[in-house]
């Protein structure tokens, strides 16, 4: 849609709702709920017949109805419900609630302290109004596998806590995007919130992308790094995830299996950089060719390992 | 038909009550429905800021924030950045340094600029330039938008 079409059909729509013109003329029935519990809320989108959103930040929910990408007949607001509002300490990590904005996660001295990686992602999200808004659930839910804070949650081992008609159950985050848009959420189902488990000693994580610009811009290749040091500097875990490379964010075996065992020098991070290009099935698109986003993928992998490494030994 | 929200928010300083669609984003009922103009659309998707706002304390495009989610709220606009006769020194600032020129773009990046300082009375120039990304500027180049924002941080840490 062209912005100024765009605009003309707001100002149509704005002049109907002053002048009461709407009364008679066909206007999309859209529903409005806000619970005050996740009992209500999953019961409100069992229910409806519908195409259903979930709104916590509405940076992209609110996008695609006015964009006219979706339609939903119901949107369940779920920021009325206390407990999806909070970051609470657990087991020497974190709960996050998934109506928390990623300005809260920011502005929380101790989550930036313990999840640097995650932090780092969270931060490119958007704008300073998006990240008031915006959420790392919603991140999640919208399923793009350019989402700057999925990678560095993957890799930090987030589980997100799904409650539905049927119960809850316990999901890693990777597990929740299935194709660009699509979640392996069933209807009904809503993720709670995510927990981030405590970091293990020696361990260090780290998320970087690569943009055309620094600010204000879509990831053509992102990747998260975790990795854990023995007391011989030998690495003894490692995650590895990569975004905007393939119809979702990553997971790869082969580039944490490149770090384990080594010390991270040089010739571990060259197999790293060569299983990143690798794990790549990217596409074509204005921001960057296939070659391009193997190439970087492999460049940027190198250094955010580094930077992990470093974070891991204490130095950053 | 859908069924109008009977919604209930403060608006700089003033309760105002108002009958919104659940489509209706806050910048609608905003310039619609309140008349308060001076936010202003730029892109209605949140890339370009002209319509910033304070919901809560919390800086916001208030093309993505749907009015119905107002309900309780306490919004704060351009309307109510001067304070009877007296501009904000930010308003202040732009003016004597040409920090704008056609204008659209300015009351968002002044309530922008606002919440900046008033988390951080003493920005650096790059951290005034990543907090105020999200507003863009087609006229001035963005150099007197900062140079005004840092002036008027300057002043206000006097005061």
């Amino acid at each position: 849609m062209s912005p100024s079409s765009l605009l003309a059909r707001r100002a149509i729509r704005a002049m109907m709702a002053r002048t009461n013109f709407n009364e008679g003329v066909e206007m999309p029935d859209l529903r409005y709920e806000a619970p005050g519990s996740l009992a209500d809320a999953v019961k409100a989108l069992a229910a409806a017949g519908g195409l259903t959103r979930i709104l916590a930040g509405g940076t992209d929910v609110i996008v695609q109805m006015e964009t006219d990408l979706i339609e939903p007949e119901l949107l369940v607001d779920i920021k009325k419900i206390p407990a999806l509002r909070n970051i609470t300490a657990e087991n020497g990590g974190f709960r996050i609630g998934a109506a928390v904005s990623a300005m809260q996660m920011m502005d929380h001295a101790a989550l930036c302290a313990t999840f640097p990686g995650v932090i780092e992602g969270v931060k490119l999200i958007g704008s300073i109004q998006v990240k008031g808004r915006a959420t790392v659930a919603g991140n999640l839910c919208n399923a793009s596998p350019g989402a700057d804070s999925v990678p560095p949650m993957v890799t930090a081992g987030a589980i997100a806590h799904v409650v539905g008609p049927n119960g809850a159950r316990d999901v890693p985050v990777e597990q929740i995007p299935v194709s660009p848009g699509k979640t392996s959420l069933a209807k009904g189902e809503i993720i709670e919130s995510f927990f981030l488990p405590a970091p293990a000693r020696n361990s260090g994580g780290a998320y970087q992308r690569f943009t055309p610009r620094t600010e204000m811009d879509i990831a053509v290749v992102g990747i998260a790094v975790n990795l854990t040091l023995d007391a011989g500097g030998v690495c003894t875990a490692a995650r590895v995830s990569l975004g905007a490379v393939a119809p979702t964010v990553l997971l790869s075996k082969e580039c944490a299996d490149a770090l384990i065992g080594t010390k991270v020098d040089e010739a571990a991070l060259d197999k790293l950089a060569a299983a990143a290009s690798a794990a790549c099935r990217p596409i074509d698109d204005k921001r960057g060719t296939k070659e391009f986003r193997i190439k970087v993928a492999g460049v940027l992998a190198k250094r955010v390992a580094q930077k992990a490494l470093e974070r891991a030994r204490h130095i950053a | 038909m859908s069924r109008k929200h009977h919604v209930t928010a403060t608006v700089n300083g003033d309760e105002y009550e108002f009958l919104c669609e659940t489509q209706q984003t806050l910048l609608d009922v905003l310039r619609d429905e309140l008349m308060l103009t001076g936010t202003k659309e730029g892109c209605a998707t949140g890339d370009c800021g002209a319509c910033s706002v304070m919901v809560d304390g919390t800086l916001v495009c208030s093309c993505l924030i749907l009015a119905v989610e107002t309900e309780g709220k306490t919004i704060d606009t351009i309307e109510g950045m001067a304070s009877n006769d007296e501009l904000h020194p930010l308003q202040r600032k732009f003016l004597e340094l040409n920090g704008l020129q056609c204008g659209i773009c300015t009351p968002g990046i002044l309530v922008a600029a606002r919440a900046l300082l008033e988390r951080n009375p003493d920005p650096t120039e790059t951290e005034v330039r990543y907090w105020l990304a999200g507003n863009l500027c087609r006229c001035t180049g963005y150099d007197k938008v900062i140079r005004s924002v840092l002036a008027a941080a300057e002043e206000m840490r006097g005061a």
